[in-house]
């Protein structure tokens, strides 16, 4: 390699490990902001925004589902599988929406003392996983199902 | 071999080169598509939670990796670019672009039309899919940068800097669904341990993500001709290549 | 048939993402086409009137 070559390789390999340097730090900084959304410990230990709208992310409560007379409203419980938020939410539910699915839930928490999050949008959050129903099923069975999952219910 | 790498990268060898092999890369294309769509539409069964929906997965995955794939040939190009002025990978670079782009948006819509039923919203800003955006307007930028500066050799070498500044969004890509709590799942099949798909799904999406490879090369052979022949009409064998037709 | 058409009810989604695709990907290639004829046509019309 020739003198300046090299001068060109070595300047051009500072310029990439100092952005790499900067856009690390840059990301670290602003880490929390690159949360889509809290999970329910967070919301429990009070590090969720009290008075202006953010996200909660969970999974639905086994048999915490529950809709109100009307039909229009459902309440249940978001959980981490160590601290639990309850949700109510009136609107239309995504597709795979059930017990046992992670969620996303846009909302307000309610006054401290109750704790309820109200939520004004429902998102589905699918797993990595994808398999038949048939294999879903056997690994139910057999109790190998990975943690959280849970197998189709009929409708 | 550095020997045989530097006789092949001359602009006349290259292009010969290329008109060889490009009609088997497209047959290769063709066939690995052709049966990764059979496997993956008629074969591959429903899945458990999404029912048909899933199938999206076949044309929604290899356009994400590939998005990235071709956003690393480039940056690769544009480092040879900038220490060893290589005309050619200045060349690969330019033909790269579009359909980098053209695979970034694919990921985009078709993840789009995926998360709608799933989800339950077409678009979230979360860090997965805002990190995918900021890849296509990379792709976009160095586009109009490389086609606003009227000098050619500089147009290269300032938008193969653009390329290799942006190649830092690469790894924040791929990391993002483990680095923060996002709405898009964790990756599936590029992890440590065994994928967490059923072989029959797995089957047809690896197809498919081939088949997109070979057509990435195809089309960049395609356009690396072209490229060739526009900066090279001068040459002596531009000329007999003009005279005489291809072989 | 039609019950592979409508994939499940999904139908709406999915075919208009194999759709999008495919003409992405061959307007991708019809322009690669296209721009290599059109150099080659202009590089040979400019050679005769050269020569």
């Amino acid at each position: 390699m020739t003198p300046q070559r090299k001068r060109r390789l070595a300047l051009i390999s500072l310029m990439l490990v100092s952005i790499g340097i900067a856009v690390a730090l840059i990301l670290n900084a602003f880490q929390k902001n690159l949360l889509f959304f809290f999970s329910p410990t967070q919301v429990i230990a009070g590090e969720a925004p009290l008075n202006h709208p953010f996200r909660i992310g969970g999974m639905v409560k086994e048999g915490s589902l529950t809709r109100s007379s009307d039909g229009l409203s459902v309440n249940f419980v978001v959980t981490d599988y160590s601290h639990d938020v309850n949700v109510t939410y009136t609107g239309i539910l995504p597709d795979l929406f059930r017990e046992g699915q992670g969620i996303v839930a846009m909302g307000k928490l309610g006054e401290a003392t109750s704790k309820v999050f109200t939520a004004t949008e429902v998102l589905a959050k699918h797993d990595e996983n994808y398999m038949p129903p048939e294999v879903a099923e056997a690994l139910e069975k057999s109790g190998a199902m990975p943690h959280g999952l849970k197998t189709v219910e009929e409708k | 071999m550095f020997a045989w790498f530097h006789k092949l990268t001359a602009p006349k060898n290259f292009y010969r080169f290329a008109s060889t092999i490009n009609p088997w890369i497209g047959a290769l294309c063709f066939i690995l598509i052709l049966s990764g769509l059979y496997l993956g539409l008629f074969k591959a069964p429903p899945d458990y939670q999404q029912g048909e929906s899933y199938r999206i997965i076949f044309v929604h995955v290899p356009s994400a990796w590939m998005s990235m794939f071709v956003y690393m040939v480039m940056a690769c190009a544009a480092f040879m670019t900038l220490v060893w002025r290589y005309k050619l990978a200045g060349i690969i670079t330019e033909a790269s672009a579009a359909i980098g782009a053209s695979f970034t948006f694919l990921a985009l819509a078709t993840g789009s039309l995926w998360g709608k039923p799933m989800w339950g919203t077409w678009w979230v800003w979360d860090a997965r899919l805002t990190s995918e955006l900021i890849l296509l307007f990379l792709y976009l930028g160095y586009i109009a940068l490389n086609s606003a500066i009227e000098n050619k050799k500089t147009a290269t070498r300032a938008s193969a800097l653009l390329v290799l500044v942006g190649v830092i969004n690469i790894p924040i890509i791929h990391y993002s669904v483990e680095w923060w709590y996002t709405l898009h799942q964790p990756a599936t099949v590029t992890k440590m341990d065994k994928p967490s798909i059923h072989l029959d799904m797995l089957i047809p999406l690896l197809l498919m993500a081939l088949g997109f490879t070979f057509f990435y090369v195809f089309t960049l052979l395609l356009k690396v001709r072209t490229l060739l022949i526009m900066r090279e009409q001068k040459s002596k064998w531009v000329q007999e290549l003009l005279e005489h037709g291809e072989s | 048939m039609s019950e592979f058409l409508s994939m499940g009810g999904y139908a709406q989604f999915v075919w208009p993402s194999y759709g999008l695709t495919l003409i992405v990907l061959a307007m991708n290639l019809i322009i690669a086409w296209q721009q290599n004829k059109q150099l080659k046509r202009t590089l040979k019309r400019r050679l005769k009137n050269s020569q």
